[in-house]
């Protein structure tokens, strides 16, 4: 698999590799970067930091076929934290090009709305949410980038200010994602945590064993996240599905766990995926995350694999890690058995 | 002599032309203000709808309002006893209340999704337009006088009340007023549909439910055993067939049927909830009494046991239509381009009147409402609520100056 140019070039190959991953500092970054959205729910004060710091901050909305929830998304978010708080400087739709009436509702609650196409033509159109992304930071001015997804139901101003509240207050944070309950009680007090499908079958079981700091990142593919563009313009934005799993991998690589934070957003209501769409949302996160580790040279030195399976649980309203040893031991093939030969007269 | 009366009269009109200019110049001016405000206005709307509030259960949503309340620094801001959310925007003299309420309380129940759709025209949303507009626009009206520099000699109390629907039977209401200890000049209740009604007089209203059970000794185990169900479609024809007058108007509805739990299984309890609608007294005492005979009738010839639980009664009365409240508030609605649509209402306004406090009950903007077919979504328009919220400043202007509400 040939890597793009810029890729290379921005993440320094192996150069820029950091030393094998070490668990031990999860429980702390768990402790110390993890939040609720009701901490920063003084925006207010959120506001005068931002103002104090010279920070300007812009909300993408991606999307492509939206009209059920991107009216309500933009007046819920504008009304809250452009008119009736100063957080927010500018709000924007990138639209992938649908053919519902998602753009005239966006633009008749007052939101910009871009084409994806019409920014930076001349590098050509791709499909896909990444792209839009990407081109998101050529057509926003802020400095700070956050990425809500537009089929939310359930859309609340917390959803903005809590994601940018750890980057307006911990200037080492680069990167805020966001991570949802799943009301889902295991025994008293005690409930599953995580992401959806894919996440707990794929991402997390692939975080666990080659980057274990990394499976701290309770739901490591959630569409909403803020970022500085500092950090974001330095990296390469796949334009499929694997632009989240992307963004963890090299900001990881680049300025380790201190650049990240995550927040609690309660509840997230939006459409089930079928089993057939995230098929392909698992493909396209392979590529992404094998194109890596390719590129950290890890292809011809596979590294011991980690034995641990890192989940989340919520306990009394606090996340903590399960820890599962799974040691997949394996039996050599039984015909190599000299009494599984003699019993069923095979040779050797 | 009849020169100086042709004068008089000329000036007269003169004068009645400028203030029905200068009032419309003054609602333009709200309404422009009000669309400035739209989206805050709409995102209220949106918070409300979707916070479960049925009745008996509406403290999330009065969490909600008084937290809106008390980010724009109103007076009171409160929660008493009854559930009742309450700020208040402070006018210059301390002695004088207005009234403007609305219920918190909504039919649909706890589990049920309340989620709203905005499109680029309408909300669309389980009873979106009840009562969700009005809420809203209890939270949007402090920051609208705001904006137009507006301030009232009167205080103008702004309230959500609870336990208002079905059983709750205007439970909050009937307790803020007996125990508030304001005294209330005028009481202004906000309905989200239809922009332009003006109701100024309430119908008379019995609400109830007729239980039909199964007795203690009842043969499950004869063929052909009815339940309760078939004696209660008796009791809703003989119901049906009592004789109604068209003036004054009466009319019956039976809302909602409940019995059995399987296509073979004979039903233990029907019920059935109806309420009854009088502009009379009289007429609206005597359909309870023909109920009550149909029942009686029905249980001494069926063998089952057949109560009657009335659950909610309301006397009808209101206002005159030709007080200066009503006057003026058709003058302003005429004054925005509206038709005033004057009718009599069972709504909050029976409890504001049974306090002896002159109300009216007003509509905010337009939209379907398919409850009375049983369907709870409901879709509302969103240009017209400028408008709406125009009116409500134009009206409390009008109820501010002295004597207006003076019965």
């Amino acid at each position: 698999m040939k890597l793009p140019g810029i890729f290379n070039k921005v993440m320094g190959g192996r150069a820029a590799r950091r030393p094998a991953p070490k668990s031990a500092g999860a429980e702390a970054w768990l402790a110390s970067h993890t939040f609720h959205h009701s901490q920063f729910a003084d925006i207010k004060s959120l506001v005068a930091e931002k103002d104090r710091q010279r920070l300007t901050i812009s909300l993408c909305l991606p999307t492509l076929n939206e009209e059920k929830t991107i009216g309500k998304e933009i007046i819920m978010l504008k009304s809250e934290l452009m008119e009736r708080h100063r957080l927010l400087d500018e709000l924007v739709v990138i639209d992938s090009g649908s053919t519902d009436q998602t753009r005239e509702i966006a633009a008749s609650y007052g939101a910009r709305v871009c084409l994806a196409r019409d920014i930076l033509p001349q590098y050509g159109e791709r499909h896909g949410k990444g792209e839009n992304l990407w081109k998101a930071l050529y057509a926003m001015r802020g400095d700070i980038i956050i990425y809500i997804d537009a089929d939310i139901t359930n859309i609340r101003p917390h959803f903005a200010y809590g994601l940018v509240g750890p980057l307006i207050r911990m200037p080492e944070v680069q990167y805020v994602k966001a991570f949802y309950d799943r009301p889902l009680t295991l025994s008293k007090g005690v409930r599953v945590s995580g992401g959806g499908r894919v996440t707990e079958i794929q991402v997390r079981p692939l975080f666990s064993l080659f980057f274990p700091e990394l499976a701290a990142i309770i739901q490591p593919l959630s569409g909403e996240y803020a970022a500085r563009r500092g950090a974001l313009e330095r990296l390469p934005f796949p334009i499929g599905y694997g632009v989240e799993t992307a963004h963890l991998l090299d900001i990881y690589h680049r300025w380790g766990m201190a650049a990240f934070a995550q927040t609690d957003l309660d509840q997230r209501v939006h459409r089930n995926q079928t089993t057939h769409a995230l098929g392909k949302m698992a493909f396209g996160i392979y590529q992404t995350f094998f194109r890596r580790w390719q590129a950290h040279g890890n292809v011809e030195r596979l590294p011991a694999m980690e034995t641990v399976l890192r989940q989340f649980q919520n306990r009394d309203g606090r996340y903590e890690q399960v820890k599962t040893a799974i040691r997949e031991e394996e039996r050599p093939p039984i015909i190599t058995l000299p009494e599984y030969r003699k019993a069923f007269n095979r040779r050797s | 002599m009849a020169g100086n009366i042709q004068d008089n009269a000329a000036a007269g009109g003169e004068a009645v032309r400028d203030a029905s200019e200068q009032l419309k110049q003054d609602l333009g001016r709200y309404q422009l203000a009000a669309r400035d405000i739209r989206d805050m206005y709409l995102a209220d709307l949106i918070h409300f709808g979707e916070i479960p509030a049925p009745t008996f259960a509406e403290e999330p949503r009065i969490k909600f309002l008084a937290g809106r309340f008390q980010e724009q620094g109103l007076a009171g801001v409160s929660i008493d006893a009854a559930g009742n959310g309450m700020g208040i925007i402070p006018g210059s003299d301390p002695r004088r209340n207005l009234l403007v309420l609305t219920n918190a309380d909504t039919l649909v129940r706890d589990a049920k999704d309340q989620t709203i759709e905005a499109r680029s025209d309408k909300l669309i949303g389980p009873f979106v337009g009840d009562n969700c507009i009005a809420l809203a626009a209890l939270t949007t009206l402090p920051m609208l006088l705001e904006r137009l520099g507006i301030r009232l000699q009167s205080n103008v109390v702004l309230l959500a009340t609870t336990r208002s629907l079905e059983r709750g039977n205007l439970e909050g209401l009937r307790h803020f007023l007996a125990n508030s200890g304001l005294a209330v000049e005028a009481g202004l209740c906000l309905e989200s549909v239809q922009l332009g009604r003006l109701n100024y007089h309430c119908i008379g209203l019995l609400r109830g439910d007729i239980h039909c059970r199964l007795p203690a000794n009842y043969n499950w185990a004869q063929y052909g055993a009815t339940g309760s169900i078939v004696p209660m479609s008796d009791i809703i024809n003989r119901i049906s067939q009592i004789p109604l007058p068209r003036r004054p108007l009466t009319t019956v509805i039976m809302g909602m049927l409940r019995g059995g739990i399987a296509y073979n299984n004979v039903a233990r309890e029907t019920i059935l909830s109806f309420e009854a609608r009088s502009e009379s007294l009289e007429i609206l005492n005597q359909v309870k009494q023909q109920i009550a005979d149909v029942i009686a009738e029905a249980g001494a010839r069926s063998g089952v046991e057949v109560t009657l639980d009335i659950i909610a009664q309301r006397e009808p009365g209101g206002l005159d239509i030709s007080h200066a409240l009503v006057r003026k508030a058709t003058a302003i609605l005429g004054a925005l381009g509206l038709q005033p649509m004057l009718y009599s209402t069972t709504s909050q306004l029976s409890a504001v009147r049974d306090a002896k406090i002159p109300g009216l009950t007003i509509g905010l903007t337009t939209g379907e409402r398919a409850f009375e077919l049983d369907e709870i979504d409901e879709s509302v328009n969103i240009a017209p609520l400028a408008a709406g919220l125009a009116q409500v400043v134009g009206i409390l202007k009008a109820i501010d100056e002295p004597g207006t509400a003076q019965v």
